[in-house]
């Protein structure tokens, strides 16, 4: 196909290479140095998408990130593709294959097109609200429908085959924008010799410099760039990074900015990462970000063929693409003139220029009227007629302050309109900081208000666009930088050569957003404000009317701004319409704020390498091996793979763990312990620090013995417990919950600085220093004693609740005789590198009684049997000593006022009806109750039915050949013997009775054999 | 992400190596058996709350493994100083 509004010779781009892309599923031809955008203007393709809300065809406005239309899904399979691609700033490759994100089934012939033509009044504001909100069951399949018709992207179905990474800088200055005021910043700075980044979300630095006319130093402003590039990339510390958005700017000049590597060379990525994520801390960070021009609001603006004045100049200029014969332009500014100018010097035709202003005499209007251009002064351009693509444009006389026509309207033969309504500064990136933007009556726009982060301005963000002054404020700015991150020695004796440019001279701008129609705007044709949420001037106007007063309310009643492009074309127009219709000013009305990220950011660059098995480190014990080997299920506990069943010959999980719990009681069982938290405590006040943190007794703690203990948060509320071990009278090894384990040692570490500094006491974290096993049953001993010669392992030498360094298959170790299972248990200690070893001579040791490795949930069942608890599944944080019946764990005589203790006799903890922790028997001896269920007295009870309390612990037990359940009943501890209620979500209602919650020996004898 | 002055090492690192640690100087009762439960709730719950400079502590979690005090306004976030426990800040008022 013929690229028929090409220019040729024209541009950047290189004619010698075409490229060949598919849009939509058709074949096109483009240059190699085209963004999707100019390669689909050059074809002549007028409808890139539909609207939003009424479907209606849209164009390219834009020629940049502020682009609202041309939003389009780009890759050729799911695999690759990314969504939300803006055409303007996707470069083209050979291959390419694009498709709108709007419109559905397609662009050309859109179903909702129907809905929009008959609905036009009957979607106002808030229509979605109004209309599908109710009955409210229904919403999902009304969303359903609407986000499919309507669309803005959509999610690839298969795993992206690339690389993404992250990397971290820390720079002197980072330079935010490579347009004349950045290239100038980054110079100065890098002169002077401090460590620079600059980045620049396009394929090559020079921001408007690519498509202006203007001479710098006598020659094509290009030129200078090129100087200023090559200048930059001999200078040592000075990194240039093209293709990259500075996405998000946080807290202490934190700036995040995505590298597109590889995106505009093909689909895949090929010998390197697709994107790249930076994030950089910089001392200064100098913000040239420029500015976006708005285009002026009239009747039917959003027509194919309608574009932003200035990038009617880029697509020109830049990309040598005309699209269009016969322009007419719209503007209330001077520079607004410069696109007719270019539009003339391609050989095109101009039929009018129209002004809102009623006397101009800027150089560049001079300049056009000694061409014989026709110029409507103090007219507007108020309606754009025609169908798929603009034909023609209503012209009539305004009045002086622009807000009213006061003439005859004019219709003009065209077929593309430009407009310029003035500049905004490009200030979303100040703003993610918590800076509000504020209004600057002298630019027509908002500035960047005042920062806390230590920031510079230079150029078209602060609302310079002379370009002689930009060119001086990227300089101050960089050498401003440079000066305060220390290069303030070197900055006297470095010479920044004077950039020498002739600025055009400019009459004052006209403030004009909305331009006025002879209808009122009511029953104007729609004149478009948010083009991507389809947010129109008389949306705005009745928002207000329906009492809306907040901008932030109206912005969210009318999704204005909503949109991917977060409204950069269209928010400050609305603002201004909005101020205008509540009688304020702009500067009352104040912004809406803007939040990161500044244009979309795949989700893949933000996980970066943190995909998939790396989304997460994970914690192995040195027996993993062995676990994967002998075929275990696992569980993820926090970090930590545990081995959650070990099943047998097909097993499910409920035959391996009968199996399992079964042999631990019958014979000996093996548990892998390591991941149990243990924190080497040791100083003279060792044991006061204890009796402090802990709520039960550790005085008479004699070395070689072990307790049990409780911690309280200061509330009284249980939160960790472990076993302690005494190494002697100054070294003690407390074990805490595998989860719990940082956030003791934080603890300890709080306590001991903040308000105990006094106490010689030291904690360190040996978790991952011990390999740990827990051999348990009545044959645990006969196991161990083949293995183990250095210790009398009888009862008598060694009772339940002491340790003993030992040797156990040739290794060092400490044995403690402590039991999680109620059954006689060794739980052998050695460096952790031997714990494989030592695991595989227990296991031969074993063999012979059939030793049982288990796994997680047979250690929740055990447990379960004999009534003990795991902080965090059967407490939650309010749940005292007393709630679980444990008073036995809580000193009476301790002198210190240990932790938690106070709080005990708060009213509220000393009711006597508090949740407390029993034992529940489902009435029916196979079934389990579902863990969680609500607790209740009377099921019959008229709804709302008052819960009494929960299940925290339900399984089933092989051993006792029933259910058992622990949970926390209101005033549980009196209530024994009593039938409660479980209504579960499936209608049935379980019957239970509270018990004890020790279903198993329970008198506790089996553990002291 | 803050960029957090630890005055035990000596060096601003990342908020990823520090956890918050909520008010400074709140110092326990030496005898919580003789406060009332109206006293005892006041330095159980009740925090200032505070909209402009607040003393907070931040535990260097993986790294040094100390606390320390940091004077951050809550609004803009800005560290105006850190400083040792037992130290009294700078700015923002005694405590």
């Amino acid at each position: 196909m013929s690229q028929k509004h090409r220019l040729q010779g024209k541009g950047r781009v290189d004619h010698s290479k075409p490229l060949s892309f598919i849009f939509n599923g058709k074949t096109y031809q483009g240059l190699s140095g085209d963004t999707i955008a100019s390669a689909l203007l050059a074809n002549g393709v007028d409808v890139v998408g539909r609207s939003f809300k009424y479907s209606r065809p849209r164009g390219i406005m834009a020629a940049g990130a502020e682009e609202p239309n041309c939003i389009l899904q780009v890759g050729s399979s799911e695999a690759t593709m990314i969504p939300n691609i803006r055409g303007t700033q996707g470069e083209l490759y050979d291959g390419l294959t694009a498709a709108s994100t709007n419109g559905w089934p397609n662009v050309d012939k859109d179903i909702m097109g129907v809905m929009g033509k008959l609905g036009g009044s009957m979607m106002p504001p808030g229509f979605y609200y109004k209309t599908f909100m109710y009955p409210q069951s229904m919403w999902p399949k009304y969303e359903h429908l609407i986000r499919k018709a309507a669309g803005l992207g959509r999610v690839p179905k298969d795993k992206d085959p690339d690389t993404y990474d992250k990397l971290n800088h820390h720079c002197d200055v980072l330079v935010v924008g490579g347009g004349a005021a950045g290239l100038a910043a980054a110079l100065s700075a890098g002169r002077r010799g401090a460590r620079v980044i600059l980045v620049d979300e396009q394929n090559e630095f020079g921001g408007h410099l690519l498509h202006s006319t203007q001479p710098i130093n006598g020659q094509a402003p290009t030129q200078w760039v090129a100087d200023a590039v090559k200048e930059l990339q001999g200078l040592p510390d000075v990194t240039l990074l093209p293709r990259s958005t500075a996405a998000g700017y946080y807290d202490q000049n934190f700036v995040t900015v995505l590298e597109r590597r590889t995106d505009h060379l093909g689909e895949r990525a090929t010998g390197k990462t697709r994107q790249r994520l930076h994030r950089i801390r910089a001392k200064r960070v100098v913000l040239a970000a420029g500015a976006h021009e708005r285009p002026l609001v009239f009747g039917n603006n959003d027509l194919p063929g309608c574009l932003v004045a200035s990038a009617l100049s880029t697509y020109v200029n830049r990309y040598g693409v005309a699209p269009g014969n016969n322009l007419v332009l719209m503007t209330c500014n001077d520079y607004g003139y410069q696109a007719a100018l270019d539009w003339l010097d391609a050989g095109r035709k101009v039929a009018a220029v129209v002004d809102s202003r009623h006397s101009p005499s800027g150089a560049r209007y001079q300049a056009l009227k000694a061409r014989g251009v026709k110029i409507y002064t103090g007219h507007g351009l108020i309606e754009a007629v025609g169908k798929k693509r603009v034909s023609g444009a209503k012209v009539a006389a305004l009045s002086s302050d622009g807000s009213q026509v006061t003439g005859a309207v004019e219709t003009l033969s065209c077929d593309i309109i430009a407009s310029s309504g003035g500049w905004s500064p490009v200030v979303h990136l100040t703003a993610h900081t918590g800076s509000r933007p504020v209004w600057s009556d002298e630019i027509n726009g908002f500035v960047p208000g005042e920062s806390v982060q230590k920031q510079l301005l230079a150029g078209g963000i602060q609302g310079t666009y002379a370009l002689s002054k930009v060119l001086a404020e990227g300089l101050t700015a960089g050498r401003a930088a440079a000066d305060a991150t220390g290069y303030g020695d070197i900055s006297a004796q470095v010479q920044d050569a004077e950039i020498k440019t002739e600025d055009p001279k400019e009459d004052a701008a006209q403030a004009l957003f909305l331009v006025p129609h002879n209808k009122p705007v009511s029953r104007a044709p729609k004149q478009f404000v948010d083009y991507q949420n389809d947010v129109t001037a008389a949306g705005i106007e009745l928002a207000v009317r329906e009492g809306f007063e907040s901008i932030e309310h109206i912005k969210r009643y009318t999704a204005m701004g909503f949109g991917t492009d977060q409204g950069k074309l269209g928010n400050i127009n609305g603002m201004a319409i909005a101020a205008r219709a509540m009688g304020k000013t702009i500067a009352e009305t104040g912004t809406t704020v803007f939040r990161p990220n500044y244009t979309p950011v795949t989700f893949a660059a933000f996980a970066g390498r943190n995909a998939h098995h790396l989304f997460d480190p994970a914690r192995f014990t040195a027996m993993h091996a062995w676990h994967v080997k002998s075929g275990a299920e696992f569980e993820d506990v926090g970090q930590w793979k545990r081995p959650w069943f070990f099943p047998k010959n097909g097993e499910d999980m409920h035959q391996a763990v009968n199996r399992e719990c079964q042999a631990v009681r019958n014979s000996v069982g093996i548990l892998d312990a390591s991941t149990l938290g243990k924190i080497d405590i040791q100083g003279a006040d060792a044991r006061e620090f204890l009796s402090r943190i802990y709520t039960n007794a550790w005085a008479k703690l004699t070395p070689g013995n072990c307790r049990y203990g409780l911690m309280c948060k200061e509330d009284g509320m249980v939160f960790d417990d472990g076993v302690t071990a005494c190494i002697n009278d100054q070294h003690f090894v407390m074990t805490t919950t595998t989860g719990g384990a940082a956030g003791v040692l934080q603890w300890l570490e709080l306590w001991h600085q903040t308000e105990w500094p006094e106490l010689e006491v030291y904690f360190s974290s040996v978790t991952d220093h011990w390999s740990t096993m827990t051999v348990t049953g009545p044959n645990s001993r006969k196991v161990l004693e083949k293995i183990c010669e250095d210790v009398d392992l009888s009862a008598e030498a060694f009772p339940f609740m002491g340790w003993r360094d030992a040797t156990v298959a040739g290794v060092k170790a400490r044995i403690f005789r402590i039991s999680f299972t109620g059954e006689l248990s060794f739980e052998i200690n050695v460096q952790a590198n031997y714990g494989l070893h030592t695991w595989e001579a227990v296991m031969e040791a074993g063999a012979e009684f059939n030793i049982t490795p288990y796994g997680t949930e047979s250690m929740h069942v055990l447990r379960a049997e004999k009534g003990f608890i795991i902080v965090g599944q059967d407490t939650d944080g309010s749940v005292t000593p007393f709630d679980l019946g444990m008073d036995w764990c809580v000193g009476k005589t301790k002198p210190f006022p240990f932790i938690g203790q106070r709080s005990w006799s708060r009213s509220d903890t000393a009711r006597t009806d508090r949740k407390q922790l029993v034992g529940l028997k489902c009435k029916e001896p196979k079934t389990v109750i579902p863990e969680g269920a609500q607790i209740v007295l009377d099921p019959n009870h008229p709804v709302p039915v008052p819960m009494v309390g929960h299940v925290s612990s339900s399984y089933y037990s092989a051993n006792l050949g029933h259910n058992i359940a622990m949970g926390v009943v209101k005033g549980g501890l009196s209530r024994m013997g009593e039938t409660v209620y479980c209504p579960l979500a499936d209608g049935r209602v379980l019957e239970a009775e509270i018990t004890s919650p020790i279903f198993y020996d329970p008198k506790g004898e089996r553990q002291h054999v | 992400m803050l960029n957090i002055y630890c005055p035990h090492c000596g060096e601003h690192r990342e908020e990823d190596e520090f956890h918050y640690g909520g008010e400074a100087h709140i110092a326990r009762p030496a005898d919580p058996s003789a406060i009332s439960d109206e006293e005892w709730a006041e330095y159980l719950f009740m925090r200032k709350n505070t909209r402009g400079l607040h003393h907070e502590m931040w535990y260097h979690a993986a790294g040094c493994r100390k606390f320390f005090n940091a004077t951050r306004h809550t609004v803009t976030y800005e560290i105006q100083e850190t400083y040792k426990v037992g130290e009294q800040p700078q700015q923002g008022g005694q405590s």
